[in-house]
């Protein structure tokens, strides 16, 4: 696709192989992506196995992480929680990407009183803290996997669809859209083939930031009470659960404290990463 | 972005009263635009609490009410007048300063907030006073030696503030130094009659969300500084002779401060969400207690009224950016 070389000069891939902050976070995520998805073949115990014994045992040989308050191993509860945690993250993101890049690139290229309109919108929920639309949202809809997925969802469109607005606004502009309008291509295809990929770079980008934050956000509200009901493991319920035994079992707290700051640093690293690679004037300077 | 040249500034600081003019003309003209926000916010914050689903009386009250109960109930909460009614009522109410009553504690919504507003505004406050005051001379330090030790620092600093999730900082910082070192008590609830016990309570919160905004500071102090470095009037500067400290600290610094204002304004809405994990993760009064209390309860009168609140501090909060850019950018007052 020559139109997509316009933003993207060569050697994004290059850059991107050449940054080591990127790869380090990408291999952290590959395997960590693959901690979850093997869970039912790794994991040392079932996560949801209770035996009252061995209630809130400290890390031994055979309990890594310890065990929690009803006797659950911890490791295994961090293992398939980080199923929960990134598929809800994952998809969030997913959705939220579409719908507002969706948003950001018609509301930018048709323009006028309608891009006025729903940039007005988009401000407005925009001026409520990410937090708190969120825990408002779930308290509506319900705590069900579903509806957790969508709360998240909703917080993060405005800023997709400001960062998908930007350049589409200018990109209409250029000739090449001209161009394109003169062929007789409908506003669809223009959209679709033209202006999306060189607004996706800034979309992807963005969405790996994103990732962090809908990930964060899920385990807020898990801690806060709000998210999936137990015995479901996620990140944040259990950290809640270890929260309450803070001073007797700290090690139920801890180490899905430490999971969770893993994967942060690592989509944070390959954020700042992409951000280098496609941004030349970065690498540069 | 183009250089301010420090001869701009000189001219304005002679011409004393038309700056002064300038700056209430721009003050008021930020409020009357912040007005039409502050609506549809509010607009936002009715519509939210009307699509719960279910009947708040039947909610209250429970199944075993009798149908008197529930209808008396309604009317007293006025939800028997139609929707357009309601959203009269509701921004009649907003504009008089009334949030009306709490459904669950049956005392007025706004007493509920005043009492525990000061504990939520402090940390708040000093959690943005830590992160700048921290966040600032990291970035400055780590643009002026840019690859040595201290930028590694930074550039660490900010990953990490970047990557904690509020509660998840404060847990550790609680086990630290709370638990195993006893430096700081557990429990971040002290009364405002015992300032040393108070103030106490206070630093690690505090510190937890000034921790989170050094992150954002830093970054974009360090970028900043780095443009602003390399721009000609800087040169200039130096080749006039200004000493190396005054460049970077005054010349330099003064016009990366423009993007720091707006990462500190933007930052606002996370730092609400932030100080709402703190104050659960320290145990301390705060509207971050109240808001999860209220979930639980189905308190939607106070929900509402706590939206409110939060609508008008961000909206504040933007207000206040605005006026930050004008102190720090004179070509912002003039237009």
């Amino acid at each position: 696709m020559t139109v997509a070389a316009v933003s993207a000069p060569k050697g994004i891939a290059g850059r991107a192989l050449g940054n080591r902050s990127l790869m380090a976070g990408l291999v952290i995520l590959a395997l960590i992506i693959l901690l979850a998805v093997l869970a039912p073949w790794i994991s040392p115990f079932d996560p949801n196995d209770q035996d009252p014994v061995l209630s809130l045992g400290a890390p031994n040989a055979e309990h890594w992480f310890g065990t929690d308050f009803f006797g659950r191993d911890v490791l295994s509860r961090v293992i398939w929680g980080a199923r929960v945690s990134l598929f809800v993250g994952a998809v969030s993101t997913a959705i939220s990407m579409l719908v507002g890049g969706t948003i950001g690139i018609v509301s930018g290229y048709l323009g006028g009183r309608f891009d006025q309109t729903v940039m007005a919108v988009m401000d407005v929920l925009l001026s409520f803290p990410q937090l708190i639309m969120g825990l408002i949202i779930v308290a509506l809809l319900g705590a069900n996997l579903g509806d957790l997925i969508l709360a998240i969802a909703i917080t993060a469109v405005p800023p997709f669809a400001r960062v998908a607005r930007g350049p589409t606004l200018s990109l209409k502009e250029r000739d090449f859209v001209e161009a394109c309008r003169a062929l007789g291509f409908s506003n669809g295809r223009i959209m679709l083939v033209h202006i999306l990929p060189n607004v996706l770079d800034d979309l992807i980008v963005m969405g790996s930031l994103w990732l962090a934050t809908a990930i964060r956000t899920e385990a807020s509200l898990s801690f806060i009470g709000l998210g999936l009901p137990p015995p479901t493991a996620t990140w944040g319920s259990i950290i809640r659960e270890g929260f309450e035994n803070l001073l007797d079992a700290p090690w139920l707290a801890v180490f899905p404290s430490l999971a969770v700051l893993v994967v942060m640093l690592a989509l944070n690293m390959i954020g700042d990463g992409l951000r280098d690679a496609t941004d030349p004037k970065a690498a540069v300077s | 972005m183009p250089g301010l040249s420090p001869g701009m500034t000189v001219s304005f600081n002679d011409d004393r009263e038309r700056t002064i003019a300038h700056m209430l003309r721009f003050v008021a003209l930020r409020l009357v635009m912040a007005l039409p926000t502050l609506w549809a916010v509010l607009s936002l914050v009715f519509v939210l609490v009307r699509i719960v689903p279910g009947d708040p009386a039947l909610v209250i009250l429970g199944d075993q009410a009798t149908e008197e109960a529930l209808v008396a109930l309604r009317h007293r909460m006025g939800l028997d007048v139609p929707l357009w009614d309601q959203y009269l009522q509701f921004m009649g109410q907003v504009l008089r300063g009334d949030l009306g009553q709490s459904m669950v504690r049956n005392r007025p919504v706004w007493g509920e907030v005043a009492t525990v507003l000061p504990y939520t505004l402090e940390l708040t406050f000093l959690g943005i006073f830590l992160g700048v005051v921290m966040g600032l001379p990291l970035g400055v330090l780590a643009a002026q030696h840019r690859g040595g030790w201290i930028d590694a620092v930074a550039r660490w600093t900010s990953l990490l503030g970047l990557s904690f999730p509020a509660f998840i900082s404060g847990i550790l910082m609680l086990l630290l130094l709370a638990v195993e070192l006893p430096w700081f008590p557990v429990i971040g609830n002290a009364p405002f009659n015992n300032p040393p016990a108070h103030l106490r309570a206070l630093v690690l919160p505090a510190l937890n969300l000034g921790f989170i905004m050094v992150a954002y500071v830093a970054r974009v102090t360090r970028s900043g500084m780095l443009a602003s470095l390399s721009e000609d009037y800087i040169r200039t500067a130096r080749a006039k002779g200004v000493t190396a400290r005054l460049v970077v600290w005054r010349h330099a610094l003064r016009n990366a401060l423009i993007p720091v204002v707006t990462v500190v304004g933007l930052y606002f809405g996370i730092l609400i969400g932030n100080s709402v994990l703190t104050e659960i993760v320290f145990n301390r009064p705060g509207l971050g207690k109240l808001i999860v209390g209220a979930l639980n309860d189905r308190d939607y009168t106070m929900l509402q009224g706590l939206m409110v609140i939060y609508a008008l501090v961000v909206v504040v909060a933007n207000l206040a950016t605005d006026l930050a850019y004008g102190a720090v950018d004179p070509r912002i007052r003039v237009r």
